[in-house]
């Protein structure tokens, strides 16, 4: 059984299609990554996971039970927890209470709360800061506060939202190396991300999206070979060039 | 805020401090100065009374971040509550002040609910509209007294029915225990899980439901602490004035009043409620004692002028520019150390 199943998804905002009938699913302990141009529907499928917005269509399991609708607070208590693409930070608590926020829900006690944000903010090297108040971080800082927060939280899936967006090469190979770390403490990952060459190389399976319709789903190396995902990222003109010269990997 | 500690806050320096303060207040009618001059005792009253009332306003208003002016509500039905259990039913106040508690977190969950559908200025909107009916209601409602009020009988004074005559060092400590229940359940709050659910649902109400918080709840949860806490309040407020009427207790006035020591006082904070009320309540009482026969309002205007200065200048409050001062001294010091 999958960790999570999602099951023809459409989520329609008036007469915008953002998603069409999306199926895809994210086996126990692994990295998904979820690409697409800008516009693709990314994270309007991400919502509709995390319970902020309500699929028009379709059904959405989690761990074999059925999610759809749930409020974000009941999915996230189930344990599938996302952080946002546009960071959001409790701007006038510090960054060690922010943490503590997302630690509380699983450790009701102050002393295990404590220690488990603790550990979190060490994991994404917030260490120095977590005196300063969230709202005065730089934001790779804030990228990675969303990350240490929500994985204070203790959760099966964390979903991240372009948490590698805007930020310097040495920081992408950072963040690879905790997703990493993530997955071998069995967490499983669904992943949204532009830079693909930091999703590429850990994810298992990539699931590829285009004008709210998956196009794609497989391994990385046969994603990178497969001509509808070359055509929607390089356009039908360049990916004929692109052909004839022969590729290289 | 900036470089506030990180340890657990179950105790810390700042308790040690509290303590100290509390140990001061209880010794405070023994001072000659003020043991001999009843009004200045009165003042001390009001400003425990109104710090607490502040403090109940902050749970919800300061802490939530949803202002409310509906609680003037609260604070009357817990004087309602008290009043009528004396003057209607010839009881003593204590099953009253109960049920006024009790009532009023009923009330205010009642209330509160679809008002927090609204987000922002929306919902403080909708809260000054329940207290014109509020005020409205009980204006015409014979069972609890309508417009004359209701008038407490001359009865034996003493802690049982929660009044005297003779002095006003009685109602001083009942005024300093509950200055001392609601102080201590919000410092306790601060070091808890509600707390810091509280806060994220200030800061971000998104984000605190992405992290599993139910933020509804936790709203709704907070509304009905902060308003049984303002029934206490109320309830003592009566027995000190020994009577009650709608205009009284349950009007924008005195909303505003609560909303504005909070704020002037630093929003959200332990002790900014009691700075806010030790600035204006002595305000307040002087001025009508002073300048009473131009008609009353003086302590409004300057409280007024003070509001506008403040949320120009420095919008945390007074808590605010105390940090400040801090930080500048403490800048100069390095300074001079250099």
């Amino acid at each position: 059984m999958p960790l999570l199943d999602v099951q023809n998804v459409t989520m329609k905002f008036g007469e915008l299609v953002a998603n069409r009938r999306v199926s895809f699913t994210v086996e126990e302990k692994s990295i998904v990554g979820l690409i697409g141009p800008n516009g693709a529907g990314k994270t309007t499928l991400f919502n509709c996971v995390s319970g902020l917005c309500r699929p028009t269509e379709g059904t959405i399991l989690f761990n074999g039970e059925n999610i759809t609708g749930l409020k974000p607070y009941q999915i996230a208590s189930r344990g599938a927890v996302r952080t946002f693409q546009v960071v959001r930070p409790l701007k006038d608590m510090t960054v060690f209470d922010n943490v503590l926020v997302g630690a509380f829900l699983k450790c009701s006690d102050n002393k295990r709360a404590f220690k488990k944000a603790e550990e979190c903010i060490e994991l994404c090297s917030l260490g120095s800061v977590k005196g300063k108040l969230a709202g005065e971080l730089s934001i790779g800082g804030k990228k990675r506060l969303e990350m240490a927060r929500a994985l204070a939280t203790n959760p099966k899936l964390l979903m991240l939202d372009e948490v590698m967006a805007g930020l310097t090469s040495t920081e992408v190979k950072e963040s690879v190396d905790v997703i990493c770390n993530l997955r071998q403490s069995g967490l499983t990952l669904m992943v949204v991300e532009h830079v693909l060459e930091g999703i590429m190389s850990i994810a298992d399976k990539i699931v590829v999206l285009d004008g709210g319709i998956k196009i794609a789903e497989d391994s990385p190396e046969r994603i990178v070979n497969d001509d509808r995902v070359i055509e929607a990222y390089l356009g039908a003109k360049y990916s004929q060039r692109y052909k004839s010269e022969g590729r290289v990997h | 805020m900036v470089g506030r500690s990180v340890e657990l806050k179950t105790f810390s320096s700042r308790d040690i401090a509290w303590l100290a303060f509390l140990a001061l207040l209880v010794a405070v009618p023994f001072i000659p100065a003020i043991a001999a001059n009843s009004f200045r005792l009165h003042v001390l009253i009001l400003i425990l009374l109104f710090a607490s009332m502040s403090q109940a306003w902050n749970i919800i208003g300061g802490y939530c971040g949803q202002v409310s002016f509906g609680h003037s509500v609260f604070f009357g039905i817990g004087a309602y509550g008290a009043g009528m259990a004396v003057v209607t039913y010839g009881m003593v106040p204590w099953p009253g002040i109960v049920v006024g508690m009790i009532l009023a977190a009923v009330v205010a969950v009642i209330i509160s609910y679809p008002c927090f559908k609204l987000s922002g200025h929306y919902f403080a909107i909708a809260t000054f509209a329940i207290v014109e009916i509020f005020n409205r209601v009980f204006l015409v409602w014979d069972w609890v007294g309508g417009a004359l009020g209701l008038d407490y009988p001359i009865i034996k004074e003493g802690i049982g029915n929660l009044m005297w005559h003779q002095s006003k060092v009685g109602y001083y400590y009942i005024a300093l225990v509950i200055f001392v229940i609601i102080f201590g359940m919000v410092r306790w709050l601060e070091g808890h899980r509600f707390g810091y659910y509280m806060r994220a649902v200030r800061e971000g109400q998104e984000t605190a439901e992405s992290l599993g918080v139910n933020s509804t709840a936790v709203k709704l949860i907070a509304m009905a602490l902060s308003a049984a806490m303002a029934a206490l309040c109320g309830s003592f407020f009566v027995q000190y004035n020994l009577r009650v009427d709608p205009p009284m207790v349950m009007s924008l006035d005195m909303s505003m009043k609560f909303v504005l020591i909070t704020i002037l006082g630093g929003a959200g904070t332990l002790v900014g409620p009691l700075l806010g009320a030790s600035v204006l309540i002595p305000l307040q009482e002087y001025s009508r004692a002073i300048w009473g026969g131009l008609g009353g309002g003086v302590d409004l205007i300057i409280f007024g002028i003070l509001i506008i200065l403040m949320v120009v200048k420095q919008p945390d409050g007074l808590i605010g520019i105390i940090r400040d001062v801090r930080r500048w001294l403490s800048k100069k010091r390095t300074k001079e150390e250099l």
